[in-house]
């Protein structure tokens, strides 16, 4: 008997799948899922239209192995969408850079946007270079783990309640857990490559990061106190039945949005990188491929926290607080990305307006200034939840 | 008759003329003042410094804008332009040096500002600046032995 | 960490010996910044020693754009050294032309028309403004701002616009000649003049406002690198680094050439003798020349179309000695003209500003931070041309 291709494709619902990893309904799973059940499909009918009642066409669409191609497809999903989400912000910042200084920005293809698609083919066709001296092993362990840990970051972040990799109740300081390794992996980076620069460079890093990652966890700790949990989602929905918690912490929020322009190395905090007088920093020995991919690193960062401003205090994929689920249901993602680029925008600001801080004075800054404000901060937090007006 | 002992802070064309004359008898010659300028010679090279010092201390001619060297082919010139910042007055001085004795002391000790261009006289002249903290060549490699600008030095285009 | 006083004292170059000494500190370290290294605006080096973040100890190395400028010039005829003068510095061509033809005129004992004067003092402003402009710019690249730099180079551009309309060149003009100016001001240059000063004035404020009312470009420019007026003067620096400094001196009103005696402009002087100060001084300067292009503009006018702007003047300059002193942009610049009655000069010696500024490099950047030293050289505003000549 020939079996019918339709009798391979079974576009049930996932979540009726035993194996269904998440709680709530996730909408790049279900994407996964029929992406999955067409693909896989056609594949399983054509061997058992070659082989009859073979078992491989059974065990490719059993419970578990839909399942498992599913989080392969959701997982690349996820990844593309950052991708392009962050190739997005890097346009961005070279138009809205080019606007603000009276030139025109990048003009290759579709509004300059192809540029970045060459920079990328530019750096990956480039000779892989390594000088002699250094410690091959540190250098380029450490450069994957920062991109590697700058990838995760931005990929942790969901963009709605249906469009998440992971829904843990501890997203968030995961997500600072995540952040706040790439310090390290810079600093050994700078040591291993046996040079002035980037040692000094990675330090700067180091020190940097370090002082500026207490005011951030004081901060998502005050979020955390009003919104009563450290999931994402949780917060979200939490400034839908409130407010958006720009308004009472909005203290927390001008410290955040500086804290995380010094954390994602963006100017005017871009001081490991400094090229007026470091050359490249900490990067200056990575060549090519390397540095395509550590400037990818960056944008990634900055993508993440530009994400995590929207989520902690401008509502997140929310399109306005109280409004009706119709309104705040149409397209959660596109309403996230677009509430990022929006923050990414003020950071582009930002950089236009401001020479480089010098490390003395980033430093002062972060211990003197940010320190007690994040505290303050958090005083406020646990008077208004205490006071029971959250 | 004036003090040469004192310190000027703004000394005209003719004081200085005057000055100087009395100071350093038989040692420096005025040869011509114009506005603001005064053109001298130091007879003797052995004088050099004391007479700068004299000149920087005394009338206050804090500024050293050059020193430069010259190749007047039977003898070396080594020339210093000093300038006074309250009355803008020039005093252009130089020293003959013979070919065979080019030692002359150094006053990057009394302008700081003297020290890159005598490290560049000496290495483009070979003249030597005698207790010089670093008389080292600047513009031209370590490795040279001659010295370029002298009129000995032929351009290829010049033989 | 070491704490350093930022005094000079002895000008000693630190010796061979003692760098090779440090290379086994764990503590300090010397770093080379340059001759590839974006802070260097041309190609020299400044090692500097750094204890942590600290600069202890500084030494330039110059030389890598040696031509030998001088000795090229005792091989050409008089005329044929004008072009020459123009590479000089890329960005002081205008006053560097100036300086070298009325240095031959001086020797030759003659007197420019007045109208050539004019014409001459208009263009050495318009290459004043388009020389801090670019300073201007390179600052904001050495502070980590980009925006600065732009609009900076943009209204250069208008300046440059400016010495197209007065000579057809943008940068390396060829302009003045010895016995005037090669030719006369077009028809509605005075227009065009009075059209930019008029537009770069609320320009410039645009710029300053960018740069004065953010508090981080203040705070990375006040204080730092302090001189006195006493080690300024000793140390040979001159232009609008020794005016913040308070040596109260412009060549232009204290040792006037050319027409300059008849215009009348104000000398900025501040004599706090940090890097603000010295920012401040060329902001002021831009300023002050909008006003003196103003006033030599109204001179030519009033001096009509027909008035001679050029004189025949002789090949071969008689034996003797002449200098003359020109303010440049960056400081005094001298040249020296020895003569020997052929037509081709004996010996020419240039003072470049930048070269006497360069060495005082070492007490200037002494004992500020590693963010600074870009900050604090670009108040010299590096040109090597002219430095290595």
């Amino acid at each position: 008997m020939v079996s019918s291709m339709k009798d391979w494709m079974q576009y049930g619902d996932p979540m009726s799948n035993p194996y269904y990893p998440y709680d709530t309904y996730n909408v790049v799973y279900d994407l996964g899922f029929e992406v999955y059940q067409f693909l896989g499909g056609i594949v399983a009918w054509l061997i058992d239209l070659i082989l009859p009642g073979n078992p491989v066409s059974e065990w490719l669409m059993s419970d578990a192995v839909v399942n498992a191609f599913s989080i392969i497809i959701l997982a690349l999903v996820i990844f593309l969408v950052i991708f392009v989400g962050v190739l997005i912000s890097l346009w961005e910042e070279r138009k809205v850079l080019g606007r603000f200084m009276d030139r025109r920005g990048t003009m290759v293809g579709m509004k300059g946007f192809m540029q970045c698609v060459a920079d990328g083919l530019k750096t990956f066709m480039k000779e892989n270079t390594m000088p002699k001296k250094i410690d091959k092993m540190t250098y380029m362990w450490t450069v994957s783990l920062i991109i590697g840990t700058s990838v995760l970051v931005a990929c942790m972040l969901p963009l709605s309640d249906r469009f998440f990799i992971v829904n843990f109740d501890s997203g968030l300081l995961i997500v600072m857990a995540l952040y706040a390794l790439a310090p390290f992996f810079i600093l050994v980076s700078g040591w291993s490559q046996n040079n002035k620069y980037s040692l000094i460079g990675g330090m700067r890093a180091a020190e940097s990061m370090i002082s500026y990652e207490i005011p951030m966890l004081i901060i998502v700790c005050s979020v955390a106190v009003l919104s009563g949990t450290f999931n994402i989602g949780g917060i979200v929905a939490a400034q839908n039945e409130s407010m958006w918690y720009i308004i009472p912490l909005f203290v927390g929020f001008i410290v955040f949005f500086t804290c995380s322009c010094a954390e994602s190395e963006r100017s005017p905090f871009d001081l490991a990188e400094a090229e007026a007088e470091l050359v490249e920093g900490w990067q200056t020995e990575y060549a090519g491929m390397k540095w395509g991919l550590i400037m990818l690193g960056d944008y990634l960062r900055g993508f993440a926290s530009c994400a995590m401003i929207s989520i902690m205090f401008l509502g997140g994929w929310n399109v306005a607080p109280f409004a009706s689920d119709a309104v705040n249901g149409f397209l959660p993602e596109v309403v996230q990305l677009l509430k990022g680029w929006f923050v990414f925008f003020i950071m582009i600001w930002v950089r236009v307006a401001l020479p480089r801080v010098r490390i003395d004075q980033i430093l002062n800054l972060g211990w003197k200034v940010f320190m007690p404000l994040s505290v303050v901060n958090l005083a406020i937090a646990v008077l208004l939840k205490v006071g029971g007006v959250f | 008759m004036m003090d040469t002992e004192a310190i000027y802070q703004e000394p005209s064309v003719s004081e200085i003329k005057h000055l100087l004359e009395n100071k350093f008898k038989g040692k420096v010659t005025v040869s011509k003042t114009e506005v603001r300028r005064v053109h001298a010679e130091i007879l003797n090279k052995e004088d050099v410094f004391e007479v700068c010092n004299y000149i920087h201390d005394n009338l206050t001619f804090e500024h050293c804008s050059i020193v430069m060297g010259a190749d007047m082919i039977d003898h070396l010139e080594v020339i210093y332009l000093l300038t006074n910042y309250y009355s803008g007055t020039v005093i252009e001085i130089f020293a003959k040096l013979p070919l065979d004795d080019l030692h002359v002391h150094s006053v990057a000790l009394i302008w700081e500002g003297a020290n890159w261009h005598e490290r560049e006289t000496y290495e483009l002249f070979g003249i030597i600046f005698d207790e010089h903290p670093k008389l080292k060549r600047l513009l031209t490699p370590d490795t040279y032995t001659f010295f370029p600008f002298r009129k000995s030095y032929k351009l290829r285009g010049q033989e | 960490m070491m704490v350093v006083e930022n005094t000079i004292d002895t000008f000693d170059s630190p010796s061979e010996e003692r760098i090779a000494k440090d290379r086994y500190q764990t503590d300090a370290m010397w770093i080379y910044m340059g001759p590839q290294h974006p802070f260097s605006h041309g190609l020299w080096t400044l090692k500097v020693r750094v204890d942590g973040e600290i600069v202890t100890d500084a030494e330039p190395v110059i030389g890598y754009l040696h031509r030998g400028w001088e000795k090229e010039a005792e091989n050409r005829e008089y005329p044929k050294i004008i072009p020459m003068a123009d590479r000089l510095c890329y960005s002081a061509s205008m006053t560097y032309t100036h300086l070298y033809c009325m240095t031959v005129e001086k020797a030759l004992g003659i007197e420019v028309p007045e109208k050539a004067e004019y014409i001459r003092i208009v263009a050495d402003e318009i290459c004043r403004i388009q020389s801090h402009l670019m300073w201007l710019a390179a600052v904001g690249t050495d502070l980590g701002n980009l925006t600065i730099f732009l609009w900076g180079m943009r209204e250069r551009e208008y300046w440059l616009d400016l010495n197209v309309r007065l000579c057809g060149q943008r940068m390396t003009t060829n302009y003045p000649r010895i016995g005037g100016v090669r030719n006369d001001t077009t028809d509605i240059f005075d227009r065009d003049v009075m059209r930019c000063t008029e537009r770069f004035e609320k320009a410039l404020w645009d710029l300053i406002d960018m740069i004065d009312s953010s508090s981080i470009y203040v705070s990375r420019m006040k204080g730092i690198s302090r001189l006195t007026r006493e080690q300024c003067a000793n140390l040979g620096v001159t232009g609008p680094a020794m005016r913040g400094c308070g040596v109260d001196f412009d060549l232009r009103r204290d040792d006037p050439y050319g027409k300059y005696e008849n215009i009348d402009f104000e000398v900025p002087v501040l004599t706090e003798g940090d890097t603000y100060a010295r920012y401040m001084v060329r902001i002021e300067e831009m300023f002050q020349s909008c006003e003196i292009i103003r006033q030599a503009v109204r001179k030519i006018n009033a001096l009509g179309k027909n008035a001679p702007y050029r004189l025949k003047v002789p090949s071969k300059v008689p034996a003797g000695k002449a200098f003359c002193k020109l303010e440049d942009p960056r400081g005094e610049s001298l040249m020296y003209l020895i003569s020997d009655g052929t037509d081709k000069p004996f010996r020419l010696k240039v003072r470049a500003p930048l070269f006497t500024n360069i060495s005082a490099s070492r007490p200037m950047v002494k004992g500020v931070r590693v963010a600074d030293v870009p900050a604090v050289m670009a108040m010299i505003d590096v040109c090597m041309g002219e430095t290595d000549r």
